[in-house]
């Protein structure tokens, strides 16, 4: 590790101890814990989505794949992309006028009953750990690669760092540690691409056209083309799936929307985060195209072989060693601000809806739910920080693509039904969470993640399941859960859902619920 | 604050048809974009249809691909337009309850 490293570690670490310290000053009540007091303006929180979205696997991980597999390793950006409009069109302005501070408050908008909220806060919750520990075991190793700092030293660092943010400045330290990251994200790959399009001369056919002659033996197609990792198209199909659906019930994303005043916040929030995201995207094809150019293919792999080191390397190449501390440090900035949304999501979770809500019925004060809070808070960090010390040797990253389905499964189709579907009932919702997440778990168990006969995975043997993302299966399983389950319970009164209409639509209530 | 009359509220046709007109804004593009953003792995995955060069050496796959980004960035202008509509008349209904011109 050298010394550019270590002191732009310590500038970044000490930038957002600054932050967590003025924020804390500002976090006195429940909500200002959850919600950062709901007054982010929309360029603010969309930079903050950002920075929740896009974590190290997109960063490195994109440019790694791109580098290595050309157009494949670039393919699923369309689906995380589009995803948003799903959150623009569908679900934002809903759930902002709806909700306080979890996606259970917006389902428990429209049905009151304890059971409801504690089925909606399990499958948060399933997607919080699922979704932290393949961040957390991504982010160790990438941290090790990076500074070359052992595994579950890197891990209990993350850990202490997150738990940090969370315990003492709440949103509103775990937002700007979001928003500084989406900026230093954004900076890192501008600079990179400006330099890989110099050495191309800014015309993108040459580069193109020096990326068609890549060729590699375990390419399965021509490198510009589909197809040359030779992936099922079924399983990809699937996994754009989970994808597009996915991203409007990850719980750490949806609880963004509360921490504007308005749904009219809540809708520019989004478009801020799709020019952000989009052009991230976009610009992690220069990344790619700049390192497979700029670096031999076994160079590459040898650093790490999913391609993990291409973007780093690369930034070596071309900025010497200060772009790539630089590059270093957005990395681990990116894992934090990930990993910090997390933490508060579950947190809310177990907090706001399984002890505030279920256990206590919303029988207590704003100190002990704060309190509450913290406990919740710093539980879930311990928690995760010794499942990801033990899961070092596993291979958990497919659990991104679970949480995403799970997602989609469990939450998207109960959300959608409460806003727009009138006959929709309780025993409806109860169906739909349990059929969409029970679905998404069983079959991912028995698929190739799984089950592997060459013993590469948990269990040695045939996977039952082809595909190794069941979203094609468990998302429509999960809207017909719900649909079914709708029609064996009882009819109930459309009192309820008169109020959610005019709540969601004309956002008459926002006030009221965010006091 | 008052208790809100939310019956009161749906009740009234200016509501309904506020209703109406955002679903059908809504659904046909959310359709729409759904269908797009699943052709592409199916097209991609199934056929060979984006795989010959459509300008220089970038086929026709990185240009549905780039098209879709276009499209979320294209219909994002639109949703924020026609909300920017639906607010207006949103607020209508909101003032004329709160003056009591709903019985």
């Amino acid at each position: 590790m050298n010394l550019t490293v270590i002191i732009m570690f310590i500038v970044f670490v000490g930038l957002t101890l600054v932050i967590t310290y003025f924020a804390s000053k500002r976090t006195q009540s429940t909500k200002d814990f959850y919600t950062a007091g709901g007054g982010l303006t929309g360029w603010q929180n969309g930079l903050a989505i950002s920075g929740d979205y896009l974590s190290a696997a997109s960063f490195l991980g994109i440019a790694g794949a791109i580098a290595l597999w050309g157009f494949d390793g670039f393919f699923y950006s369309v689906g995380y992309l589009t995803a948003y409009l799903v959150v623009l069109y569908v679900v934002a302005e809903p759930l902002r006028n709806l909700g306080k501070y979890t996606v259970a408050d917006m389902i428990a908008a429209r049905f009151e009953l304890k059971k409801v909220r504690a089925f909606a806060a399990l499958s948060s919750i399933t997607i919080v750990i699922f979704y932290m520990l393949a961040q957390l075991v991504g982010a160790g190793a990438l941290i090790q690669l990076l500074f070359d700092i052992p595994y579950s030293v890197a891990v209990i660092i993350v850990g202490i760092m997150m738990t940090i943010y969370v315990l003492f400045g709440g949103m509103t330290a775990t937002s700007w540690v979001q928003m500084v990251k989406a900026i230093l994200l954004m900076v890192g790959t501008v600079i990179i691409s400006v330099l890989v399009l110099l050495q191309f001369n800014f015309n993108i056919f040459t580069m193109f056209g020096e990326m068609k002659n890549i060729t590699a033996p375990e390419l399965k197609g021509p490198f510009l083309n589909p197809g040359s990792q030779g992936g099922s198209p079924l399983n990809n199909v699937s996994l754009i799936i989970a994808l597009l659906f996915g991203t409007a019930g990850l719980p750490h994303i949806l609880m963004r929307f509360f921490t504007v005043k308005d749904a009219k916040t809540a809708r520019s929030s989004v478009m801020w985060a799709t020019w952000i995201i989009g052009i991230f995207y976009i610009l992690t094809i220069f990344l790619g195209f700049g390192a497979a150019a700029m670096l031999t293919r076994e160079e590459i792999i040898a650093a790490n072989p999913a391609g993990n080191m291409a973007a780093p390397l690369l930034a070596e190449k071309l900025g010497g060693d200060l772009l790539m501390s630089f590059v270093s440090a957005v990395a681990f900035a990116t894992i934090l601000a990930v990993v910090a949304g997390l933490v508060l999501s579950g947190a809310s979770a177990f907090a706001h809806d399984i002890y505030g809500q279920v256990i206590k019925k919303g029988n207590i004060t704003d100190k002990q739910q704060m309190l509450a809070a913290k406990i919740a808070a710093f539980s879930v960090s311990v928690l995760s920080i010794i499942l990801a010390i033990f899961a070092q040797n596993q291979n958990v990253a497919f659990l991104v693509s679970l949480a995403f389905c799970v997602a989609a499964s469990a939450n998207l189709p109960v959300i959608i039904y409460t806003i727009f579907w009138k006959r929709f009932n309780t025993q409806g919702a109860i169906t739909g969470i349990i059929t969409g997440l029970a679905v998404s778990l069983i079959l991912v168990i028995m698929s190739p993640n799984v089950m592997d006969p060459s013993g590469n995975a948990f269990i040695a043997m045939e996977p039952l399941f082809p595909l190794t993302n069941p979203a094609i299966i468990s998302v429509p399983v999960g809207f017909l859960g719900a649909f079914l389950g709708t029609f064996l319970g009882k009819a109930e009164s459309h009192e309820k859902y008169r109020e959610v209409k005019v709540k969601s639509v004309t956002g008459i209530d926002t006030s009221e619920t965010t006091h | 604050m008052a208790k809100i009359d939310y019956a009161l509220i749906a009740s009234q046709p200016e509501f309904e048809e506020l209703l109406k007109k955002r679903n059908r804004f809504i659904l046909p593009i959310s359709i729409f974009f759904i269908i797009a953003t699943l052709l592409f792995p199916i097209l991609t995955g199934y056929t060979n249809l984006l795989s010959n060069e459509a300008f220089g050496n970038i086929s026709w796959a990185w240009i549905y691909a780039f098209f879709l980004f276009i499209m979320v960035w294209t219909l994002v202008t639109i949703y924020m337009k026609k909300a920017k509509e639906f607010d207006r008349e949103a607020d209508e209904i909101i003032r004329k309850y709160r003056e009591g011109n709903y019985k």
